[in-house]
């Protein structure tokens, strides 16, 4: 049986045929190597990158842009947003900066832009 | 802040900031005038990731990325106008007036070149034959973006999306990811407009349903958007009729489109193509009329912002380019006194602080005061015991607050004293 997946890693989007041979995967219409890496992934422990904002003290910047630091199981993306529901940031945090730690080492959540640092 | 830049480049988005820094690696004098009190355009408000994958093959989001190109800039010579909104652009001679209201007050700049990096707007619900009542909760997806990402605050509970370009999309997920609702997108055209990885990471991940060859119709409500009807469309988009259907939600996110903003490069007289509603542009970026430049989406849209910087830099370096074919120069004037000064004329581009001349003499002298004047202003006057043709005179100008102009240069006297 063929499964039909979108390749995400980059802007090209391609369209994979996935088979499952015995133990190995068969995948087609990969342009690059990058597509066997995520049609395995996608088919046994998919991840996803999180981006969201998060609250802040700061009237004039009230949210500031956030992500994870590494790829999520993504499963736990809809808790991860409640971990971040409850974070507000009241230091003057700068893009790259660690914004929490995330529960049971999955990461970290870092900021992403120097907002706060402007106004 | 000077009166004269070579190369004025309008908008500090992705385009702008690259055509800034690309123009001021030239040695060029650069200004980048932005409307906004912060540098990076669109991009301060997409906290999505996926940009700089050709460029960096890296994931970043959009912050991220405008704070690479933010950082170049700072340390490049080109100067930087926030707050600062375009009002009137003027072309006179060879140089472009521009009119400016700034956060301090109107100013009036004048440039060699331009480069538009204006980007784009987009098509919004009075572009499109809603039909219905006018009630709040009717968004762009850039307007729903700025709610969420930059004020912090939600714009829909239970929303319908109509149109799937890549904003659309983005909308999608970040809204569920904060707890709305997310009822369908609705695209008119029978395939989607975004990115095959947009539908799959945006829609599929979260079971949003998308339903091409489907419109709105018509909004409901009086104060708040209350529902929306969607309906079946035919091969030429028009809705066939017995296949509408009403959905109660509180928001319309329209994902319908982008316009390249070019109302500035218009009144120019700068040419557009019908079909990118962009300017006309040779291979530098420069459009039909001589020294103006555009660049990124204000040309066309572009689906990735690596290419958005390619085009910025290579409009910006060519405007520089184009700004240096006429340099501007003071001259450096002796008189009859002496048999030479070199440099013979002063670059005005590089706006020099101090400049270090060299004269002789013509005939032997005994004690002789240099005076060295600019417009009636008195440079520097320095007492030589003796000067003689054979031997080269020093002498360094200090030109930081002297008014040089290619109309009035640098007048070197001398006056034998006793």
């Amino acid at each position: 049986m063929s499964i039909e997946l979108i390749c995400i890693t980059c802007p090209a989007g391609c369209a994979l045929q996935v088979e499952q041979e015995g133990g190995a995967l068969r995948v087609r219409g990969n342009a690059c190597k990058r597509g066997l890496a995520f049609a395995q992934a996608e088919l046994t422990h998919p991840t996803r990158s999180l981006t969201s904002t998060v609250r802040t003290s700061f009237a004039q910047a009230p949210a500031l842009p956030v992500r994870s630091d590494r790829e999520l199981p993504k499963g736990r993306i809809p808790a991860v947003m409640r971990f971040l529901a409850r974070i507000t940031v009241e230091e003057r945090l700068g893009c790259g900066d660690v914004v929490a730690a995330l529960p049971g080492g999955e990461g970290n959540i870092i900021a992403t832009s120097d907002l706060l640092k402007e106004i | 802040m000077q009166a004269y830049y070579d190369v004025i480049v309008i908008g500090a988005g992705p385009a702008g900031l690259a055509a800034a820094i690309a123009a001021a690696k030239t040695g060029a004098s650069v200004l980048l005038a932005e409307r906004e009190k912060r540098l990076g355009g669109i991009l301060k408000q997409c906290v999505h990731d996926g940009f700089g994958l050709v460029r960096y093959e890296e994931k970043l989001s959009g912050p991220e990325y405008a704070q690479r190109f933010i950082d170049a800039l700072r340390a490049s010579t080109a100067e930087v106008l926030t707050q600062a909104f375009v009002t009137k652009i003027e072309k006179n001679g060879g140089r472009f007036r521009l009119a400016l209201t700034t956060a301090r007050g109107m100013l009036r700049l004048e440039a060699k070149a331009l480069v538009f990096a204006t980007g784009c707007r987009e098509r919004s619900a009075r572009q499109i034959a809603l039909h219905g009542t006018r009630p709040a909760g009717v968004f762009t997806a850039g307007t729903a973006q700025y709610y969420t990402n930059v004020l912090g605050q939600m714009p829909a509970r239970r929303c319908v999306i109509l149109g799937s370009g890549d904003i659309g999309l983005i909308m999608a997920r970040r809204l569920t990811l904060e707890g709305a609702r997310v009822l369908g997108v609705y695209e008119a055209k029978p395939v989607p407009s975004g990115l095959p990885r947009n539908i799959a990471q945006c829609l599929r991940d979260f079971d949003i349903p998308l339903h091409v060859s489907h419109t709105v119709t018509r909004v409901f409500g009086r104060e708040r958007l209350e529902a929306v009807e969607v309906a079946q469309v035919d091969d030429n988009m028009r809705p066939i009729s017995g296949t509408g259907r009403k959905i109660d939600c509180d928001a319309l996110i329209l994902s319908v489109g982008l316009i390249p903003e070019n109302e500035l490069a218009e009144g120019l007289g700068v040419t557009l193509d019908p079909v990118t509603q962009g300017p006309i542009c040779d291979q530098n970026g420069q459009t039909e009329t001589d020294g103006v430049f555009a660049c990124g989406n204000a040309v066309h849209v572009n689906d990735l912002v690596d290419y958005v910087s390619e085009s910025g830099e290579n409009a910006g370096a060519a405007a520089a380019r184009y700004a240096a074919r006429e340099r501007r120069f003071a001259l450096v004037k002796t008189d009859a006194q002496f048999l030479y000064a070199v440099p013979q004329r002063i670059d005005l581009a590089a706006q020099p602080e101090a400049v270090t001349v060299y004269f002789r003499t013509r005939e032997e002298r005994g004690k002789t005061r240099l005076r060295v004047c600019c417009n009636g202003q008195v440079l520097l006057q320095k007492t030589f015991r003796q000067l003689r043709p054979p031997e080269m005179e020093r002498v360094v100008l200090p030109l930081k607050g002297a008014a040089l102009q290619p109309s009035h240069g640098i007048e070197l006297t001398m006056e034998g004293l006793l």
